[in-house]
């Protein structure tokens, strides 16, 4: 007998990930980062620590936010979770907070930025009208070594004031043709307006 | 009218795909790739007895095990030692997998492969390897006291004894009429980007080649290596440094021993093959940097100018020395940082420990030179009674002295000789944007709230740009889009929009119309790397030449087309056309197809090119001697020296008088690397600097107990900040253009964190009165001294 039996049993894991239905047989121990990056391909969701301290694998399970690393891919069977790339429109046009990003120079690298778009909308479901202390606050579970969190807390205050205006809950994928960022380009070369107040750019 | 995109804060064009997850990052690649994972020490220093695999053999999913007895001869040498040095005399490098001794906890001893990272880990735990340990030596003062060796053949443990002076400093310091002596310490950090080292390797049976992704900022180079290594010619080595989670210098280390062993196995194994470093081996196994000791004795006037300084210090390398003398060579030169010395002597040691080995991180040995340079101005003010701004004055190199050679020799081997700057205006501008002159009254009224307030100020003066050269590709396809590429590599600087505004003002066309590509050898094979703070200036200067090129050549074709003089002819929204009368115009694109002797009508653009076909000049080829096809051009940026940025940093700290907590409530810069290109991307340079020296001021440490092991490699116990522990920052920026470049700009990604250490010191003096010579500091180290002090002058009267 193999002397990791139990490694190799493989278990089926059903999940809805950003709104389809998905599945893979997976070992009982697979982290549910793996699961996502390596059996479902989707490597939006980055694995920084592996010890559920730097946030880079943030992810929605029903809505709210956790650490992909930290969990097994079983024990989300049956369950919603939303990644990274559940968030822009079909179309590529950036979600409010995606687009907040750019406009506020809130990433450099990108390697943690999927991580704090996610426990961005996740606050923001929760706390729509935030002061710029819990806007700090709420951005502390995740680290990132680029930017000096600037232009994260700007962004995620802009962000704030765009999905207030347009209603749309932050954990939704963006539908542009609904709500006022119809037509916002968000393509290879968005606007580079945004000024951090929170105004809809027009 | 296309407008000019130099200078403006245009947003970034990575921005979209990174933000949608669709980055493609090394652990993104290669999901069917073998994966590796390493037994790695335990012991910092240890002899290797025995390795038993047999444990490991059953484990489902093993493919390989290697040790150092399995690997070819070639495999067997130790690592290239990249930067030898005439002063470097006991250079040890290490090998791939240890060769019968470990030198530092996390050296790789096997190789295991499996066919997923869960299985090659499983096999790695059941591989039973005996050690020998041997004492280990730890800190830069235990290497020096050579009790015991890191090396059995550098009993010493000193890899390199290096002094430069200017004047003569020990002379100058007998006669002066004030002397000061004191040691200064600076504790060992790291760069710790997100994303680890990782490489992935296929080989091509067919063609004889392998593909290598690693996630480096020296992707040529790395290129070079395996090639050398594997015994192939580079033609058969295509390197892609895809994007990088950040890198802040650890990654201009190469090649890593994984970036060798990976290609070898994906061709041994005839599959891919994949590392992907996993966060506790980043701690032990990638480099560190910062640790050094100081020892200063300066002699200065009554006005606290210094008439001269002898600076001596111990560089812990940690167990091998593969970047040669790169950091305490920088220290040396930059500690002068903005001011005139005329007597200086610096010596260093450079020592081996059983520690993870040592390259630069960002500031590379800057920071030190920093504290170092600035402690010592502010205890000649505290010494003279002085405000420490007035001392700083009192040594500043005026800007009517530049250009200023010292006398020095500088990293690059080339004279340290500042190009432009002006430190009494940044110093002004500082003092306003911090309102350094209302502080007392802001002190005055913390004290009546019961805090303790403090203010300090740094200085420094970096040199970027640094040679030999890069080169840049410009190329407009027929259907329009501008194909860019540079060598160097990218961690986030944002160089495909900066590259891209450069290249769209030259030729007058959108940015969108721009694609830049860093990094990968396929497109651009002659780099050096992104180190530095050299890539702006060194790609973005070769990449505006090349443009340049591209821009007089389409001139050329248009103006033929066109039949008009050329000097009547300007290039803007994606055309040539004739300036004052924009209606006679013809569009790059079709510029470009004609440049092709050879255009089938493939589309529009070739269907119109044929209307200006050209027969060729009479009694003439097609394509002349001194034309080629198509439209582009290459072109290559070689300085003849580095050039200077400078800026200047001032805090104001808040300590807890109860838990001597210390709270960064003000944090001002003035910055000033020439024209901005970017100033978006520049403050988010500066910023993200300014919070690693926050970080290596007040958090961040690598704790090593006496036995070499790293008490603290995990980021739960390594305090990286949180956007809780950065303070908000007010920048400023002086834009002095260096003569030395047709862009006339400076490099700007370092310099965030030179100061931090220095500033934040100056701030927690000032405010708590205790003599800071050592950082980090936490608040209970803090507490600690201030207690000391309390009790060694009881009655202090001064």
């Amino acid at each position: 007998m193999s002397v990791t039996a139990g490694a190799h049993e493989r278990i089926e894991v059903e999940v809805t990930v950003n709104g389809v239905p998905r599945a893979a047989e997976v070992p009982p121990r697979r982290l549910l980062s793996d699961f996502l990056r390596h059996d479902l391909r989707l490597t939006g969701t980055h694995v920084g620590c592996e010890h559920g301290v730097c946030g880079a694998c943030t992810i929605l399970l029903d809505g709210a936010p956790i650490r992909s690393c930290l969990a097994f891919a079983v024990s989300v069977h049956g369950r919603e979770l939303t990644t990274v790339e559940g968030l822009a429109a079909d179309d590529g046009t950036l979600h409010p907070v995606q687009a907040a990003f750019q406009d506020q120079h809130g990433l450099q690298c990108g390697y943690c930025t999927p991580g704090f778009v996610m426990s961005a909308c996740g606050f923001l479901a929760e706390t729509t009208e935030p002061d710029d202390d819990e806007i700090r606050e709420g951005m502390s579970g995740n680290l990132c070594r680029c930017t000096g969190y600037a232009g994260i807390l700007a962004a995620v205050k802009q962000a704030a004031g765009d999905l207030r205006a347009s209603g749309a809950d932050p954990r939704s994928q963006h539908q542009p043709e609904d709500d006022a960022f119809a037509g916002r380009p968000g393509g290879e070369h968005g606007p580079a307006g945004g000024d951090g107040g929170g105004e809809v750019p027009s | 009218m296309t407008t000019r995109s130099v200078g403006a804060p245009v947003a970034r064009s990575e921005d979209p795909r990174l933000l949608r997850g669709e980055g493609r990052y090394l652990d993104d690649l290669g999901h069917d790739a073998f994966q590796i994972a390493m037994v790695r020490s335990p012991h910092a220093h240890a002899r290797v007895l025995d390795i038993d695999v047999s444990g490991a053999l059953e484990v489902e999913g093993l493919i390989a095990i290697h040790t150092f007895e399995d690997l070819p001869p070639r495999l067997q040498e130790p690592l290239p030692l990249l930067l030898p040095h005439p002063s470097l005399t006991a250079g040890r490098t290490q090998h791939l997998l240890a060769d019968g001794e470990v030198n530092h906890v996390g050296e790789a001893v096997v190789m295991v492969t499996a066919t997923d990272r869960y299985a090659a880990e499983d096999a790695a735990e059941r591989i039973l390897v005996e050690y020998d340990p041997l004492p280990a030596v730890v800190g830069p003062e235990r290497a020096r006291a050579a009790e015991h060796a890191v090396h059995d053949d550098v009993p010493d443990n000193v890899a390199a004894h290096l002094e430069q002076s200017i004047g003569d400093a020990p002379a100058a310091i007998g006669a002066a009429p004030n002397r000061l002596r004191f040691r200064l310490d600076i504790e060992r950090s790291a760069s710790t980007p997100m994303e680890g080292r990782g490489t992935y390797a296929r080989w091509d049976g067919d063609d004889e080649r392998v593909r290598l992704h690693t996630s480096t900022q020296a992707p040529t180079s790395v290129r070079a290596a395996v090639a050398a290594f594997l015994g192939l010619q580079l033609a058969q080595v295509e390197c892609i440094a895809p994007d990088i989670g950040g890198g802040f210098g650890v990654k201009i280390m190469h090649p890593w021993p994984e970036e060798i062993l990976v290609p070898w196995a994906a061709r041994e194994l005839g599959h891919d093959v994949k590392f992907t470093e996993d966060r506790r081996e980043h701690f032990v196994s990638a480099n560190h940097e910062r640790a050094q000791v100081h020892w200063i004795d300066v002699g200065f006037d009554d006005d606290g100018r210094v008439l001269g300084l002898d600076v001596e210090f111990i560089h812990d390398h940690g167990a091998y020395i593969p970047y040669g003398l790169i950091v305490p060579i920088i220290t040396s030169t930059q500690l002068i940082g903005p001011y005139k010395l005329e007597n200086y002597r610096v010596v260093f040691d450079s020592v081996y420990t059983n520690t993870t080995p040592v390259s630069p991180y960002r500031g590379a040995g800057r920071p030190q030179g920093c504290f170092a340079m600035e402690r010592t101005i502010d205890r000649i003010a505290a010494h003279l009674g002085k405000d420490r701004t007035e001392v700083r004055s009192v040594n500043f190199l005026q800007p009517e002295e530049m250009p200023y050679d010292f006398g020095l020799t500088f990293q690059d081997g080339r004279p340290l000789r500042y190009d432009s700057g002006d430190f009494p205006a940044s110093l002004e501008k500082l003092k306003q944007l911090v309102d350094w002159d209302g502080f007392e009254e802001r002190r005055a009224a913390a004290e009546a709230e019961g805090r303790l307030l403090g203010i300090g100020l740094a200085t420094y003066v970096e040199g970027t740009g640094v040679g030999p050269y890069e080169g840049g590709h410009v190329l407009i396809e027929p259907g329009g889009t501008v194909q860019v590429s540079t060598g160097l590599s990218t961690q986030g600087q944002g160089h495909q929009t900066v590259f891209a505004q450069i290249v769209a003002d030259e030729l007058g066309v959108d940015l969108a119309d721009v694609r830049v590509v860093t990094g990968d050898t396929r497109r651009f094979p002659y780099a050096v790397g992104t180190f530095a703070s050299r890539a702006a200036v060194m790609s973005g200067n070769a990449i505006h030449l090349a443009a340049r090129r591209v821009r007089e050549k389409a001139l050329r074709i248009a103006s033929e087309a066109l039949e008009v003089d050329a000097e009547d002819l300007e290039l803007a929204d994606g055309q040539a056309r004739v300036v004052g009368s924009p209606d006679t115009a013809i569009d790059l694109k079709v510029v470009a197809t004609l440049s092709n002797p050879l255009r089938y009508a493939f589309d529009e653009s070739a269907r119109i090119a044929t209307q200006f076909a050209n027969p060729g000049k009479e009694g003439q080829p097609p394509v002349t001697d001194d034309d080629e096809p198509g439209l582009e051009a290459t072109d290559y940026y070689s300085p003849m020296s580095s050039t200077f940025a400078n800026g200047m940093h001032a805090v104001e700290v808040s300590v807890d008088p109860d838990t001597s907590d210390i709270e960064v409530v003000r944090y001002a810069v003035v910055h000033d690397c020439g024209p901005l290109l970017n100033p978006r991307i520049v403050q988010g340079q500066v910023l993200g600097g300014v919070a690693q020296g926050v970080g290596g001021a007040l958090y961040e440490r690598m704790a090593y107990d006496e036995h070499g092991q790293l008490q603290n490699a995990s980021f739960m116990d390594f305090l990286m900040p949180y956007a809780t522990e950065v303070p908000s920052v007010d920048i400023d920026h002086l834009e002095t253009p260096s003569p030395l470049n047709p862009l006339g700009i400076k490099g700007a990604g370092e310099a965030g964190v030179i100061p931090g250490a220095a500033a934040i010191a100056a701030a927690i003096e000032d405010a708590t009165g205790v003599v800071i010579d050592a950082m980090p500091i936490s608040p209970s180290q803090l507490h600690e001294q201030r207690l000391t002090t309390a009790q060694d002058r009881p009655g202090d009267t001064t």
